[in-house]
């Protein structure tokens, strides 16, 4: 018989605030040591009262609209009552009867055509701290205490392993692209749930949840194991399926239940009369719509469109800061393609050389694009254009006092560069020859010792018409 | 020490334990606490200090303000009468006034009993911030002083908004100011009266005398809201109180059990020697009505009430300035078994929990109740001094 899957899929997201949720303490990327980024509020003493990040709201409501939900004006919070070390005050602050946003859609491109994913719900929360486990005693570590998270909750709508893990990436692209999320690792931790049934039934299987994985490829793995123990389980009855909570290993890539305990607990949950309503306004909700960055695939489209190719487009759309340096120039005036071209082959192969990446770019967009236009309108020619931006890139210099500095921008008349075309074909008498002779090669020999001689100034073309011209 | 838990050197405000200042020992009357010293202090205190008023010290309070008038504290010794330690301390006149937290009751109680004046303010005008919180959406830090004149001082520096409190209402500043009251209109609850005994009544009846001489009209009318207002609030108040206080799991601060062998015995042997009677009872009481089965016909229903009850007493407003009632059942407490606790605070908070319950303000003076409709602190404060005036 064969089977079909189904899987809804429940994700945390840290969101990239710069402080936590209900307190001023550094975000997600701020503590380095344990314990460092930690205060009265988010370590749970008494007399502390949690303060609504404003910044959270609107990251939510960002991550709704882009995933085409509803944003509920009126939303409130909710206290989640459970004993653990990492969690200071015996409760999690979470929403659970108004979350932020409701009823959405995503539509994934798969091997087998588009499908539509429904968002049940999106709702913020806090996170949790961490325990660090030593030879006889135990950590704990409130860092991460009360970082912001949103969890995206789907329908059960998912066929198979490969559209979750096309999901999760564009659910990644679309955050990072939106600075909702940096989605590092273990920023993005999913809860998968999953059930089989014999295909064409409308009914469900029993189903099973497993918890808390980070990455993308063990997400893969634990779907691929968990839906073949339920098809053995129903076609050769190995064992009798029970709705459970289940936990992934890793090493040997199977599934195991977790303790009856962790999973039937009542958690008690009650609104939180610290947090007032939020009522999110027309004028709010306007803002909020007016800064949200244009979707993934209308950027993508846009990139397309203006000639710049796909492995670039994929390039700039997982990296907000990059694709929003090109955005700037292209605005100023540059041509989109060739700001690609400046930006993901020029910048990247310098700071390669120094053991660096696209993210260390510090470069301002004003500065890049004084670069590309005084290639652009002809001034400079292209060599000299990047010899100006290894030096702005290095040492920050003003690119147009550079360029005058070193003389890039002598402009050389016709007599000029006939003289230094004169004066090489006379000491390079054998490749003038040879270049007669029909050897092409030798040509490319001449112009570069020309070149050489300008010391990269002047136009290549102009050069090299002049140079054939001689030559005939 | 008989009223102190901790005593500072001078100072003419004492300030309730569970109400944090820096530095000092703040245990809320409870074991859990014990050895926690706070790293800031009250918006209130802070308010105060910073108007040269100097904190005398922590007085006792009963654990985390639970019961009666202060009867069960860790820190207290037995012989510690029934009438609220900041209480009699006013009384005494050994400071000027003091700060309590009204959660459930308690201080409003103390106060009748040891013939001082406390004020509940409305909910949301004095910050929450550095209270040893139990129930969120009622408690209130109020004023404890000799008199109506005593409060308003107070009120004026400790009131108006707090961003540290997300309930703290942006106004900031409110109205304290004592004036005339002839033409007000006040009713007396007959069902509240029937609750208490003849010398509660009769403090009751010869304060609307003392009303009626001042030219205020006095009308005794039925009104049937306060025991559901009760039995909501003591659900509500319980369920926030159980939720509150888990974070008193001995892993962080306070009392940690000496023998553990795993997380759970920690968690559990820490609470067992750290919470008394009482307070396990409302824990107990307070998971009951969270908990999946209870939740609807519990919980939930209690805010249905409290809104319910809400609209009611804003009916009762349109015709009245006030309500007077008697804020005790006698004109004192004998000692008890803490085993009875539970029943006796939540049979006794028939008179008060309303003003926890909707955020009303409410007013103990000369052994009598006064609530107002939210923001109708002036109003309580004029009746007050005025009754307070015809006493002297």
């Amino acid at each position: 018989m064969n089977y079909e899957l189904v899987i809804g899929l429940e994700t945390h997201v840290e969101l990239s605030t710069e402080s936590k949720i209900f307190c001023s303490c550094g975000g997600h990327s701020s503590p380095k040591e344990p314990n460092d980024c930690v205060c009265p509020a988010c370590s749970g003493m008494p007399g502390m009262l949690p303060v609504m990040n404003k910044k959270v709201i609107e990251l939510a409501v960002t991550a709704g609209l882009m995933l085409n939900c509803d944003i509920n004006r009126y939303t409130t919070f909710d206290k989640k009552n459970y004993y653990y070390p990492d969690l200071p005050c015996a409760y999690q602050i979470t929403q659970l009867n108004h979350p932020i946003c409701t009823n959405g859609c995503v539509t994934l491109k798969t091997s087998s055509g588009n499908r539509d994913i429904r968002i049940k719900q999106i709702h913020m929360e806090e996170d949790a701290g961490k325990l660090v486990h030593g030879a006889n005693v135990s950590y704990v570590d409130f860092n991460r205490t009360s970082v912001p998270l949103i969890e995206i909750v789907t329908q059960p709508d998912f066929r198979s392993a490969e559209e979750v893990v096309t999901y999760l990436n564009k659910l990644k692209s679309m955050f990072r692209s939106g600075g909702i999320s940096e989605c590092e690792e273990g920023a993005m931790r999913c809860d998968v749930n999953i059930s089989v049934r014999p295909e064409g039934s409308e009914e469900f299987g029993v189903r099973t949840e497993i918890k808390n994985m980070s990455s993308f490829e063990a997400i893969d793995r634990a779907i691929r194991y968990e839906a073949q123990r339920h098809i053995d389980a129903l076609e050769f009855e190995t064992e009798e399926l029970v709705q459970e909570t289940r936990r992934f290993d890793d090493a040997s890539g199977k599934t195991f239940a977790m303790r009856n305990k962790e999973t039937e607990a009542d958690y008690r949950y009650f609104p939180d009369a610290n947090l007032m309503p939020i009522v999110i306004s027309d004028e709010w909700l306007e803002k909020i719509k007016e800064n949200k960055p244009e979707a993934v695939d209308e950027k993508a489209e846009n990139y397309r469109e203006a000639g710049i190719s796909d492995k670039e487009i994929d390039m700039l759309i997982s990296n907000n800061k990059i694709s929003k340096l090109l955005d700037d120039i292209v605005l100023m005036g540059c041509k989109a393609k060739d700001a690609a071209a400046w930006i993901l082959t020029d910048c990247a192969g310098i700071l390669r050389k120094d053991g660096k990446t696209l993210n260390d770019l510090t470069i301002t967009p004003h500065k890049l694009y004084s670069i590309t236009k005084m290639v652009d309108s002809g001034e400079i020619n292209r060599n000299a254009g990047k010899k100006i931006l290894i030096a702005v890139i290095e040492n920050d210099v003003d690119p147009i006092a550079f360029c005058k500095e070193n003389g890039l921008d002598k402009k050389f008349d016709s007599s000029a560069i006939e003289t230094v075309i004169d004066k090489v074909i006379s000491e390079n008498a054998q490749a003038v020859a040879d270049f007669k002779n029909g050897k092409v090669k030798a040509l490319q020999a001449l112009f570069g010792a020309c070149m050489k001689e300008l010391k990269g100034a002047g136009d290549p073309a102009q050069i090299k018409v002049l140079l054939e011209e001689k030559l005939s | 020490m008989k009223y102190y838990a901790v005593k500072c050197d001078g100072g003419n405000i004492a300030v309730d334990d569970t109400i944090l200042v820096k530095d000092i020992l703040s245990c809320a009357g409870s074991k859990i606490l014990s050895g926690f010293k706070p790293l800031f202090s009250a918006e209130a205190v802070t308010r105060l200090e910073n108007k040269g008023y100097k904190i005398s010290g922590k007085t006792h309070v009963g654990e985390f303000g639970l019961d009666l008038v202060g009867e069960f504290s860790f820190f207290a010794e037995k012989e510690h009468e029934l009438k609220g330690a900041a209480a009699q301390l006013v009384s005494e006149g050994s400071v000027k006034a003091a700060l309590g937290v009204d959660m459930n009751g308690s201080p409003r109680r103390a106060a009748a009993l040891s013939n001082v004046d406390f004020l509940k303010p409305t909910y949301g005008t004095v910050s929450r911030y550095g209270v040893i919180s139990c129930a969120a959406s009622g408690e209130q830090i109020g004023v404890y002083a000799p008199c109506a004149k005593g409060i308003k001082e107070i009120m004026e520096i400790i009131s108006g908004h707090d961003e540290k409190d997300g309930t703290s209402l942006k106004n900031e500043k409110y109205d304290y100011s004592i004036g005339d009251i002839s033409g007000k209109k006040v009713c007396i609850i007959k069902e509240l009266l029937e609750n208490a005994d003849d010398t509660e009544k009769k403090k009751v009846l010869s304060f609307a005398d003392s009303l009626r001489a001042g030219g205020v009209e006095v009308e005794e009318i039925s009104l049937d809201i306060f025991d559901v207002a009760n039995t909501a609030w003591q659900i509500l108040m319980t369920a926030e109180t159980c939720n509150n206080v888990s974070r008193y799991d001995g892993v962080k601060y306070g009392h940690r059990a000496k023998q553990y062998k795993n997380i759970d015995e920690l968690y559990v042997n820490s609470r067992t020697e750290g919470f008394n009677f009482l307070t396990k009872a409302v824990i107990l009481y307070g998971s009951d009505v969270l908990s999946k089965n209870r939740y609807d016909d519990c919980y939930d229903k209690s805010l249905k009430v409290r809104r319910v009850i809400a609209e009611k007493f804003e009916k009762l407003m349109e015709n009245y300035d006030a309500v007077l009632t008697p804020v005790c059942s006698k004109a004192s407490y004998e000692s008890y078994d803490i085993y009875d606790a539970f029943n006796k605070v939540f049979d006794e908070s028939v008179f008060t929990s309303i003003a926890n319950l909707i955020g009303i303000p409410a007013l103990t003076t000369c052994g009598v109740q006064l609530l107002s409709k939210h923001f109708g602190e002036s109003i309580l404060l004029s009746l007050a001094d005025c009754a307070e005036r015809k006493g002297k």
